[in-house]
């Protein structure tokens, strides 16, 4: 036995695959949400009028009518804040309403208070802005015309990948297209704010990162931060969305009641959440490879276009984690990886699971796939060998991969479960004999980085106190979204104290009780506050222990917790009494925990250092069936198997690696953002806006868990899971073109994200030179 | 006239509401009056399912469960009806099955999407299993979930819906029939006054007279259309009349020429009849919306709707099918294809209501064909759909309709492609493709958001050739993702 099993085997509730804690709450309905809690008495609502065009000039705000509408108690414009203008996450470029320039179509022009929602949606409507308007710039191209970016231009690598690519045996280009993804957060934004005593504000908000929450309000409020508290008990989803994105309406919510001195509550509807707040950067990918006989890469030269939208907002992290991500898994010896972050006269793109590192991903598995095609080779043995193995296994970054074998023996097994080469020959034989149907399949690796690549982002606070009764109150600076952090918290700190998970009281996140933390995001949920939870645990254990200690007089170490006692050999008392004895002796039974992790130093000026603590790993195996002729597609099986270190809770990491693989089908697939030439969104509702249903999830959709410790000390050695199984789709994607292959081998398939039945049969067109029956 | 107000059941309660605005909707009547806050606005406008409620009510004499979109519900839809929402179905500390396999399996992340989903099992439960995945996805169609991605709750519904459903409601069930009976009551129903109302006459001789006093009134059936206007558009509606209570408008006569549906038969009711006719027109009813939304949503309101991309329109005119109108005392029956004039814009005047639908059906020597194209196979608004009625002489097309939604302004005939057909044999692949080509003088449809011009136009140029191919021998598991289903779904 390992030390770490010895470990484990003691633990009575970590690795275990336990429900959700709410979830019996969940399926009653009686778990609230920010609209479900009981409103003060007096709560008015708050309704926010859009901006009528993407690019003008604001010339005047006409809201006399506004004022006018029933029900109305107050209407707020940029004149109206007493601090700054602004909402944005750092930069300064995202105004909370406008104030000259309208940016984007549908920006908050101004807000409008009413004693009922509806109310303050109807008097939204009634605001008339006189414009000077622009032409707006809508699509990547537009941006690069005016030479627009939101951010400096950035680029890392290594060897003169030119050079490289004119001397390589063989040499590929293209430009490949990737849209964005909505994120569709079932719960929309929402806020309710309640004013308190000296101009104080407290914040019941739907977001990842209520630390920022608490900031922007202060910022906007002109208050000291100490004078907001926000909180969150639950967000009905979020998948990035609320990451920086959830502040506008916080703020705004925030701004009412100050404004009126009542309880506001502002939750967007449907369509205008997903006009106002932004999603997943689309990009156009332009690349150069070189490779030789056998498909080896020599060099590889990319440079990424982000659409970023009108502001910066946290594009600078999610570029550069494309980027990061560039090389998928596979070793690059000389490459060069470009970006520009375009600015276009749209809603500002953000965080989404993932954060940019899809995108950069699919891009890699692209570029796999045409050097295997002009080959004549399967995809996956150019993949094969690609990958990173030893002494080639420094990436475009300069870090070194130190544990690539944990990627390559999760290829290998996948490989064999779910049986590809021979399945691969038989889709051989179909394609033979199908004129209208055909087949394809592809098994695409993930490697995914793991930390926030802003370095002082990972660090995390927890405050754990044992009352009196042994009962056990947990707080931490993570926010529930549905991922199960609470539940994965819960069960560690019930493992630390040897007690029942029913004596840990789960709490709502709260600036007050942990301040000065990172969102929720970077899939680093568990790693941080599971983590620092732990450490403020262990203090109240020790101290608890030391007393036992010395009322029994042996040493602390004898003192063992287990199954809701304190054990001295047999001798022993509950844990409650021993809690009851700690007041008693006047020991501090509370604990605020800290954590930060180690190892991680990024130079982004040098572009090198390690951006990353670990990897976590992963491999699909995907099989699609297209139809020819309408461009129609089915997803026939699905074979997973995903690298989550020591699971801390199996049950929701198998929930994390469907629902990012779904959802990453869906981005691939269905989900199609169309912006119309003046800049408007088309697709702004699930009427048009296709995620996936159930019947999109094949019937035969394997999932295992690869269950290797972390080789790094992450909390009982697992690892994270929300962010790195969205990839897995890009399986699918790589099937869809493989199926597409079959018609011209040898040919390059220009297909681009998503692949929409249209998008299938554009490709089919072009690879066939028209469409014949 | 004696009116009564608005009564339904609830938690065991008759409830009577006679002083709620017209437009107020079933999830505020819950969430803001109630303060019943288990039942979540995902989207407001029918489509996430994340507000699904289910209405028991008594149809042919039995109780059934019904799933229904409560953002898009007017409150006076529920008149008669017992609602039942997530909140009801623990019996204390017990577990509904269906919650129960949710938690176990691991069926919740989130969580905001459960409360519907947990009500769609519901129905689907008391919808007299055992269900297969088909009919879990089926059921499942109308709940979006972001977080899961599905599995788990497919499996907590194959494990929760494999025999028939045994909770508390069916043992009350007699009840719960006796005291939907009484309200059954025959009278009709009105809520506010004369510029503000919500009127629920149970008499087409009363709806003709109020339409006729009222002209400008807006008919509801299943207001799966209409409840957008109110929670999107915003629009001010004041006048609301609803078909619901209508005694006759429901019915549905199924002969052996012909099958006639009445105005509010809804499509939940109407697809076990449409399969019979044509196994494509089952599959196209299948994928009609959602549960929910063929739970409410209505034949006459799809077709009165007048889009041109609603999904029964070009079927039904492929199949020759008639519409019969009436304003005050006077009947008119006009082809289907003729009631659609422009782009939305229908030959129907104010105060005329459509009262029936007669669909001719298939003879012997007749073969039909009808193809659904969407960015989404399930629950999405049709790109294209081009649906294809032919007789055969021998193997020469001795009549033919074609008729397509999403090509035009309106739901339109293909008269050249038509015409390249007709005499010609069915065997020549050259006469497919001259349908085919003949479709580009037929239509010129346009882009927008959902698919091109030119996808548009390819797309129902390979749905005809497809249709014909198959028509003429070529077996559809060749020509299609999911093969034409020869057997009859479960009556939903
Ligand atoms: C989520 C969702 C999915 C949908 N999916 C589909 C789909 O797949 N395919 C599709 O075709 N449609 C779809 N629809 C649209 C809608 O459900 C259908 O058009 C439905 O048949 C409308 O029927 P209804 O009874 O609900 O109509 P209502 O909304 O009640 O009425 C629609 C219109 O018809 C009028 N009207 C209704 N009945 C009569 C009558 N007897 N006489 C005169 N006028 C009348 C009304 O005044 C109104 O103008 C969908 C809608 C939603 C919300
Ligand atoms: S709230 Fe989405 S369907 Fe009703
Ligand atoms: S659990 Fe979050 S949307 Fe379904």
């Amino acid at each position: 036995m390992q030390p770490n099993d010895a470990e484990a085997a003691a633990l009575r509730h970590v690795h275990k695959p336990l429900p959700h804690d709410s979830a019996v709450k969940h399926v009653q309905g009686s778990a609230p949400y920010v609209d479900d809690l009981p409103e003060p008495e007096g709560t008015l609502h708050v309704a926010v009028g859009r901006a009528p065009i993407a690019r003008a000039r604001l010339q005047e705000l006409d809201l006399k009518a506004v004022r006018a509408a029933p029900g109305v108690v107050a209407v707020l414009t940029a004149a109206d804040i007493p601090g700054r203008n602004d909402v944005s996450p750092s930069m300064g470029d995202d105004p909370m309403f406008v104030e000259r320039e309208i940016l984007f179509h549908a920006q908050a022009l101004f807000a409008v208070v009413a004693t009922t929602r509806e109310a303050a949606r109807r008097a939204a409507l009634l605001g008339i802005a006189k414009t000077t308007a622009l032409k707006p710039r809508v699509t990547v191209e537009d941006a690069l015309a005016a030479d627009a970016t939101v951010l400096p231009d950035y680029a890392f690598g290594r060897g003169d990948p030119a050079a490289e690519i004119e001397r390589a045996p063989h040499r590929l280009g293209g430009t490949f297209r990737i849209g964005g993804q909505e994120h569709f957060y079932l719960e929309g934004q929402v806020a309710l704010a309640i004013p308190g005593e000296d101009g104080s504000v407290h914040v019941q908000s739907s977001t990842q990162h209520p630390t920022e929450v608490q900031h922007v309000v202060a910022r906007v409020l002109g208050l000291p931060d100490a004078f907001v508290t926000c909180e969150v008990r639950r967000m009905g989803g979020a998948f990035g969305g609320k990451e920086s994105q959830a502040t506008q309406w916080a703020a705004i919510a925030a701004l009412a009641a100050r404004a009126t001195g009542r309880p506001c509550k502002l939750r967007l509807d449907r369509d205008d959440d997903m006009a106002m707040t932004g999603k997943r950067h689309d990009f156009r990918v332009d690349w150069q490879v070189g490779f030789d006989d056998e498909g080896r890469i020599a060099a590889l030269d990319s440079l990424f276009l982000a659409r970023c939208g009108y502001s910066a907002d946290l594009s600078q992290g999610v570029v550069d984690r494309t980027m990061f991500h560039a090389d998928s898994s596979y070793f690059l010896p000389a490459v060069r990886i470009a970006s520009r972050r375009l600015k276009t006269d749209t809603v500002s793109n953000t965080a989404f699971r993932g954060f940019g590192g899809p995108q950069g991903m699919l891009a890699m598995e692209r570029v796999i796939d045409a050097v295997a095609w002009s080959l004549g080779k399967d995809p996956l043995d150019v993949r094969r060998l690609n990958f990173y193995a030893a002494g080639r296994d420094v990436t475009p970054y300069g870090m070194t991969v130190e544990d690539h074998a944990t990627g390559r023996r999760i290829l290998d097994e996948l490989e064999e479960r779910s049986d590809y080469r021979a399945r691969r020959a038989e889709i051989a034989e179909f394609n033979a004999r199908s004129t209208i149907l055909k087949r394809g399949i592809a098994l695409t690796p993930v490697k995914f980085g793991i930390s926030f690549t802003l370095t002082r982002l990972n660090q995390a606070g927890a405050l754990v106190h044992v009352y009196a009764d042994g009962s056990i109150h947990l707080n931490h600076g993570g926010t529930e979204m549905g991922q199960g952090l609470n539940q994965k918290v819960a069960q560690i700190v019930a493992d630390e104290f040897g007690v029942g998970l029913e004596r840990v009281r789960i709490t709502a996140t709260s600036t007050g009780k942990v301040p000065n933390t990172s969102p929720t995001a970077a899939s680093s949920g568990s790693d941080l506050n599971g983590m620092a939870a732990r450490i403020a645990a262990r203090a109240i254990r020790d101290r608890m222990a030391a007393q036992a200690a010395s009322e029994w007089g042996v040493a602390p170490e004898a003192i063992e917790f287990r199954d809701d006692r304190v054990f001295v050999g047999n001798d022993g008392m509950s844990f409650a009494e021993l809690a009851g004895r700690c007041c008693a002796a006047r020991v501090p039974l509370s604990e605020a925990g800290h954590y930060a992790t180690p190892k991680v130093a990024w130079n982004r000026d040098e572009g090198t250092g390690r951006p990353f603590f670990y990897f976590a790993y992963g491999a699909a195996c995907s099989e699609v069936t297209i139809d020819t002729m309408t461009g129609e597609m089915r997803l026939d099986r699905v074979d997973v198997l995903h690298d989550v270190g020591r699971s801390l809770n199996p049950a929701i990491d198998i929930g994390q690696i469907e629902g990012g693989f779904v959802q990453g089908l869906g981005w691939l697939t269905t989900e199609e953002l169309v912006y119309d030439a003046e800049g408007r969104l088309r697709t702004h509702a699930p009427s048009t806006y296709k995620i996936p249903v159930a019947s999109d999830v094949p019937a035969d959709f394997r999932v295992h868990l690869h269950q290797e410790p972390n080789r790094e000390d992450t909390i009982h050695r697992s690892k994270a899971v929300g962010e790195p199984p969205l990839m897995l789709a890009n399986s699918v994607f790589c099937a869809i073109a493989d199926a597409l292959h079959s018609l011209a081998p040898g040919k390059p398939v220009p297909l681009d994200a998503p692949a929409t039945p249209e998008a299938i049969l554009k490709a089919v067109e072009d690879l066939t030179g028209g469409i014949g029956f | 006239m004696t009116f009564r107000p608005l009564r339904f059941v609830r938690r065991g309660r008759l409830v009577e509401v006679a002083d709620v605005h017209p437009r107020t909707t079933l999830l505020d009547w819950l969430r803001l009056r109630e303060r019943a806050t288990g039942t979540k606005e995902g989207c407001a406008e029918g489509d996430c399912g994340a507000c699904t409620v289910v209405l028991v009510r008594r149809r042919d004499d039995k109780v059934v469960y019904e799933p229904v979109n409560a953002c898009i519900t007017l409150l006076g839809q529920v008149d008669g009806t017992e609602v039942v929402t997530v909140e009801d179905l623990a019996a204390g500390e017990m577990l509904h099955p269906v919650q129960a396999a949710l938690v176990k399996h691991h069926g919740s992340q989130c969580g905001f999407c459960t409360p519907g989903i947990v009500m769609s099992l519901f129905a689907l439960h008391h919808a007299g299993g055992p269900a297969d995945r088909e009919a879990v996805n089926d059921a499942l169609a109308g709940n979006l979930c972001r977080c899961t991605g599905y599995r788990p709750i497919v499996d907590a519904a194959l494990e929760a819906c494999a025999a028939p459903a045994a909770d508390r409601f069916t043992a009350t069930e007699e009840t719960t029939a006796r005291v939907l009976a009484a309200l059954d009551d025959g009278s009709d129903v009105w809520l506010g006054g004369s510029d503000s109302f919500f009127a629920a006459p149970s008499s087409e001789d009363l709806l003709a007279r109020i339409l006729g006093e009222a002209p400008d009134a807006v008919i509801i059936a299943g207001a799966t259309d209409v409840g957008l206007r109110i929670t999107k558009a915003l629009e001010p509606l004041e006048r609301i009349v609803w078909l619901g209570r209508v005694k006759g408008l429901d019915a549905v006569e199924d002969t052996p020429d012909a099958l006639v549906l009445g105005a509010t038969v809804t499509h939940a009711r109407a697809l076990p009849h449409l399969e019979a006719l044509d196994p494509d027109l089952g599959e196209l009813m299948r994928r009609f919306g959602s549960r929910q939304v063929r739970a409410s949503g209505t034949v006459g309101g799809n077709i009165a709707n007048g889009s041109p991309i609603g999904d029964l329109a070009p079927a039904l005119i492929a199949l020759g099918a008639t519409v019969e109108l009436r304003k005050d005392e006077r009947l008119r029956s006009l082809p289907l294809e003729a009631f659609f004039l422009d782009y939305r814009k229908q030959d129907r005047e104010p105060g005329e209501y459509l009262r029936r639908i007669t669909v001719p059906k298939l003879g012997p020597s007749d073969r039909f064909r009808c193809f659904k194209i969407s960015k989404r196979r399930d629950e999405d608004i049709s790109s294209a759909l081009g649906a294809v009625r032919l007789t055969l002489d021998g193997e020469t097309v001795a009549s033919v309709r074609i008729a397509y939604g999403g090509m035009a302004g309106t739901p339109k005939r293909a008269a050249g492609a038509e015409a390249a057909l007709l005499g010609r044999s069915i065997l020549q692949a050259g006469t497919w493709r001259a349908a085919a080509a003949a479709l580009s003088e037929d239509f010129k449809p346009m882009s927008d958001h959902r698919a091109s011009a030119r996808y548009r136009m390819q797309a129902a140029q390979a749905v005809l050739v497809k249709a014909l191919a198959e028509i003429a021998g070529l077996p559809s598991a060749a020509t299609r993702l999911h093969p034409r289903k020869e057997a009859s779904l479960a009556a939903e």
